[in-house]
């Protein structure tokens, strides 16, 4: 025992000279200070969830955004100064998994030499981009990164490269609350939260901070989880005016399903995780009612909005189903990198951050989107309510 | 201990030249961000799976929890240095992260390492996914959002030399008498208690070791990818861990790095081919199996003191 | 009172589709010693069956529910022929380790080839709502413990009553005395990797019209439930299995039931290792002594 301590001492000596060579490593900045500039074709990066938990959301992305490439191309591109460059699409699968994002998007942004990225479609993925984004000066656009604090730094100031297409919480949330009280004029709410990502829990968070009636239960669920009776029996006998359920359609349309089927026929009011024909599907059209949810983008926008009808008719065309949010979420990011390269009459990234910044006025299929200066897009806030299945009214909220 | 201290020597050496040529490569300019993201990966397995590697290999305890250890470490560090955001924070972030893994595997070692086999893996399983639940669950944890905005306290020459402090102190430890005693519990438990070894204490000591190398890795994996959550220590987690283990050769160490190197290698890889990269590392991964049954390196171990030896016989023979 | 009743069926229900994949954990865990992740995966499959044979062949329930077992079953038996066989002699570490690669090929292949999204199963059965005594409790719940009851009664049966089931017995308890009295081992594990994939394929279809939402990652939680079940249930004993199975059923409905869903699993996990800390061979399990 004595020895093998004895030992240990020296092997500390010896990392402490190890320790000390550590610090005479070379400190070199990556990076030459230019950004990424384009080649005979603009390369975008997609950084995007394919595979595991929230693949079923990456892919919608990405069909959002091949759509959106394909129609550019189509066209011949984007116009950059006097000649029009084609999209070259580079898309990498980071597993759902933080660290593979941080390698994936320092492989998009070094190796290939893309100028911007869109992507990933989760918070956490998108914050372990951030550091190797930021060291190379190439902008990326997030779909549906939606925690307030994700284009902002510790300290308040806004990460620079860091831009997304969706709502933060704390808009979707607190919106949700005020609808709650002063259209469905609920006093008493049970909550339902998915709790499995940032997502619903930021999204309950805003909401309590907002909402004025009483929250009588609280309750979470997984990702995955099928079987919800249990809450839903446990809630039946509580007096409640209207659940609130943030989450994604695959578990909100078990949720209403099986709410439905228990008797409970309470508006069910969520967030634009459930803005999918699939929840109609899931919970079947004629438990489908008395549902509402806050989202940025309404299949019935297409009525006036003419680039969200053509975004619908090509996606129909494409894929058999009317699309969803995230594919519209995803085909808007694509064109607010366009517009930025046409804006600044330039395809190095740092420009196109430049030009993602000073967004305004952009008509996208999600509504007409300004850039604030924490790089949140404000656009106006749609609420949908489903009957039988299908949207039969939408408020705006402003 | 002369002779242990000349083999440290000679391997802190190897380290040594390691680092330097990693350095150069690093200043060339041939090590860009991506392959550094890939090395300083693979170095954080290499930790973590030689620390699991001395719980199965050595003391022949199958854990299946080493990512609730690994979260601890991670979100003492990221709670941490939200606070002092210095490298001194870092490092001391570190020592409180071994030291409530380390209670922590005390808590959950005395009770189930008395269970055997497959039930000690799916009772120490359990036990990460409620290290995993609590964290989830709590404020100071920012519950399932996670943390992000971590402080970059760490850069790869910090994994480099962490990965290498932690092999040194864990190969020292099974060349000691302590790792005797650990490996004779794992040949024979009744025998090795006839010896005057008390097994349950022994297996706690190889259990504790591990979970605090666990923690080092997770400390390291916050501070370098800057965002933890608690989705990043599922039990997936803990089983990418066990598969470097097994693939790389149940109790050798350098079959972990070897296996850890091969895999991390793999993984960047196969990044190239989109949505078929899991399908590819799933076929690979069974066909080594398959083919390799005992892992890539099997027991094997590289030691200086074995070609030392081999070269005192051969040096007999000629004389 | 009511509710109390009302949560004791939704812990059934949950806990029937439990017991059937844990019974096929605890079959192939008895007989070679291997947790077989790729169960969850197997149950999946199924799933995935019935929704193509209803939707393009236009099956009823009741064939798509056979021909599931079938092709579970088959597929199976496929997986370890190629994937466990070749390591039956390989160390154990191994082998749970290629039943891991082969978990992964399952979820990203199906993954691959039919896109992540959840989808809606087709519904065969029309769901009907009994009311009885102010007790809800639709025909497909009791389809669904009808269904778990019946075939772990019939498991029960081939493993007691039938040859091939006093062969899975007795090379469960020393493969190579088994061979020594004529019974071919590679059958034996074949049939049991048959039995109890079909197991999975009858949950699979069983929990695609229950719940109306398959996906290709929808065996893993409820694979590592129903492992956690069968080691509950003493693994290796078919009765353990469904107690096991039945028991996290209700544990889970009682958790949420009182407010705490958030420590669903927590709770889970915990008593799991409670159980084992009082019977370290779970409750059915045999007490054996380790081989010294």
């Amino acid at each position: 025992m004595i020895k093998w301590q004895k030992n240990m001492v020296k092997i500390g000596a010896l990392a402490t000279i190890v320790l000390a060579l550590a610090g005479c490593s070379t400190a070199k900045s990556n990076g030459s200070g230019q950004g990424n500039n384009p080649g005979k074709t603009i390369k975008i990066g997609v950084n995007m969830e394919l595979s595991g938990s929230a693949a079923g959301y990456g892919q919608q992305q990405k069909q959002g955004i091949q759509l959106a490439v394909n129609k550019i191309n189509k066209t011949g591109g984007i116009k950059v100064g006097n000649t029009k460059k084609k999209i070259q699409l580079v898309v990498r699968d980071n597993k759902t998994s933080n660290t593979t994002a941080a390698s994936v998007a320092a492989q998009l942004v070094n190796n290939d030499k893309v100028v911007a990225v869109v992507g990933p479609a989760a918070t956490n993925a998108g914050t372990a981009s951030i550091p190797n984004m930021t060291k190379a000066q190439v902008p990326s656009v997030s779909p549906s990164a939606t925690d307030p604090g994700y284009t902002l730094q510790k300290n308040g100031d806004v990460q620079k490269y860091i831009f997304r297409a969706c709502f933060q919480n704390n808009f979707q949330g607190s919106s949700a609350a005020k609808f709650m009280t002063s259209n469905l004029k609920a006093k008493n709410v049970a909550i339902l939260t998915d709790n499995s990502s940032d997502y619903g829990t930021g999204l309950t968070k805003a909401f309590k901070k907002t909402y004025t009636g009483k929250v009588v239960s609280s309750q979470t669920f997984q990702e995955g989880d099928k079987d919800f009776n249990a809450i839903l029996t446990s809630l039946k006998h509580k007096k409640i005016d209207a659940i609130y359920a943030p989450g994604y359609y695959s578990e909100l349309g078990l949720i209403i399903k099986q709410a439905r089927q228990a008797g409970i026929n309470v508006p069910i009011v969520g967030s634009d995780g459930m803005a999918d024909a699939k929840l109609a599907k899931i919970a079947g059209n004629s438990n489908t009612n008395n549902v509402y949810y806050t989202t940025p983008f309404s299949t019935k926008s297409g009525e006036t909005n003419t680039l969200a009808a053509a975004f619908l008719k090509t996606y129909q065309a494409k894929y058999h189903t009317t699309a969803p949010t995230f594919s519209a979420l995803a085909y808007d990011s694509v064109y607010m990198i366009k517009s930025a390269i046409e804006s600044e009459k330039s395809a190095n990234s740092v420009k196109i951050t430049a030009g993602l910044a000073k967004i305004t006025d952009f008509k996208g299929v999600t509504g007409t989107i300004t850039m604030n200066k924490n790089h949140n897009p404000e656009k106006s806030m749609t609420i949908e309510k489903l009957t039988d299945g299908a949207v039969s009214q939408a408020y705006t909220i402003k | 201990m002369k002779a242990n201290f000349k083999y440290n020597i000679s391997w802190l050496a190897v380290m040594v030249i390691g680092f330097v040529a990693i350095d150069a490569c690093e200043f060339l300019g041939i090590i860009n961000t991506f392959i550094e993201n890939m090395l300083v990966t693979i170095g954080i397995n290499i930790i973590l799976a030689t620390g699991l590697n001395l719980i199965i290999g050595f003391s022949g305890q199958f854990s299946l929890g080493h990512a609730g250890f690994m979260a601890i470490g991670a979100y003492a560090t990221g709670i941490m240095t939200q606070t002092i955001a210095t490298p001194l924070g870092f490092y001391l972030s570190m020592v409180i992260g071994i030291v409530i893994a380390m209670i922590a595997a005390l808590i959950v070692g005395i009770p189930t390492l008395r269970l055997r086999g497959d039930y000690l893996a799916i009772a120490t399983m359990g036990a990460a996914e409620i290290i995993r639940i609590l964290i989830n669950n709590l404020k100071i944890t920012n519950g399932a959002a996670g943390l992000f905005n971590i402080p970059p306290l760490v850069t790869w020459a910090t994994v480099y030399v962490l990965m290498c402090l932690t092999t040194i102190v864990t190969v020292n430890f099974i060349h000691s008498r302590n790792g005797r005693a650990i490996m004779s519990v794992r040949e024979d438990e009744i025998a090795a208690e006839a010896m005057g070894i008390n097994p349950t204490r022994w297996k706690l000591a190889a259990f504790v070791f591990g979970a605090a190398t666990a923690a080092i890795g997770g400390s390291l994996h916050a501070a370098y990818i800057q965002t933890i959550a608690p989705g990043d220590f599922n039990i997936m987690a803990s089983i990418a861990i066990l598969i470097i283990v097994v693939l790389g050769g149940v109790g050798s160490i350098t079959g972990t790095f070897v296996a850890a190197i091969v895999l991390g290698a793999l993984d960047t890889i196969l990044q190239n081919f989109g949505t078929l990269r899991m399908i590819i590392y799933s076929l690979a991964l069974i066909l080594i199996m398959i083919f390799k049954p005992s892992g890539l390196l099997g027991n094997w171990e590289l030691s200086f003191k074995h070609l030392g030896i081999h070269q005192r016989k051969e040096q007999s023979i000629h004389e | 009172m009511q509710t109390f009743g009302q949560q004791l069926i939704n812990g059934l229900s949950l806990g029937s589709i439990y017991a059937l994949l844990a019974l096929g954990y605890t079959m192939v865990y008895g007989i070679i010693k291997l947790i077989n992740f790729a169960h969850g995966d197997i149950y999946m499959l199924g799933a995935f069956w019935g929704y193509y044979v209803i939707n393009q062949l236009h099956f009823n329930f009741i064939w798509a529910m056979l021909s599931a077992m079938v092709f579970c079953a088959l597929l199976g038996v496929i997986i370890e022929y190629f994937a466990y066989r070749p390591l039956r002699h390989s160390p154990r570490i191994t082998a749970l380790i290629t039943a891991i690669g082969v978990s992964f090929l399952l979820e990203n292949g199906m993954t691959y080839l039919f896109t992540a999204n959840t989808r809606s199963f087709p519904q065969v059965i029309k769901t009907v709502t009994y009311h009885l005594g102010g007790l809800r409790i639709s025909n497909i719940q009791l389809l669904i413990l009808g269904t778990a009851c019946l075939l772990m009664l019939l498991l029960e049966l081939i493993i007691k009553r039938t040859k091939m089931g006093r062969a899975m017995r007795a090379v469960s308890v020393d493969p190579e005395a088994a061979q020594l009295v004529g019974i071919n081992i590679n059958h034996t594990i074949s049939f049991t990797f048959a039995l109890g994939s079909a197991m999975a394929g009858a949950a699979g279809v069983l929990i695609g019209l229950y719940y109306n939402s398959i996906d290709p990652l929808m065996g893993m939680t409820p694979g590592i439930k129903a492992f956690v079940a069968a080691v509950i249930g003493g693994i290796g004993s078919v009765p353990g299995a469904s107690v096991g199975g039945f028991l996290i059923g209700l544990l889970e409905t009682g958790v949420q039931a009182i407010g705490l869903s958030a420590y669903k699993d927590a709770v889970v996990y915990f008593v799991l290792i409670v159980i084992l800390l009082v019977l370290p061979a779970g409750i059915f399990g045999k007490k054996t002594k380790e081989k010294v």
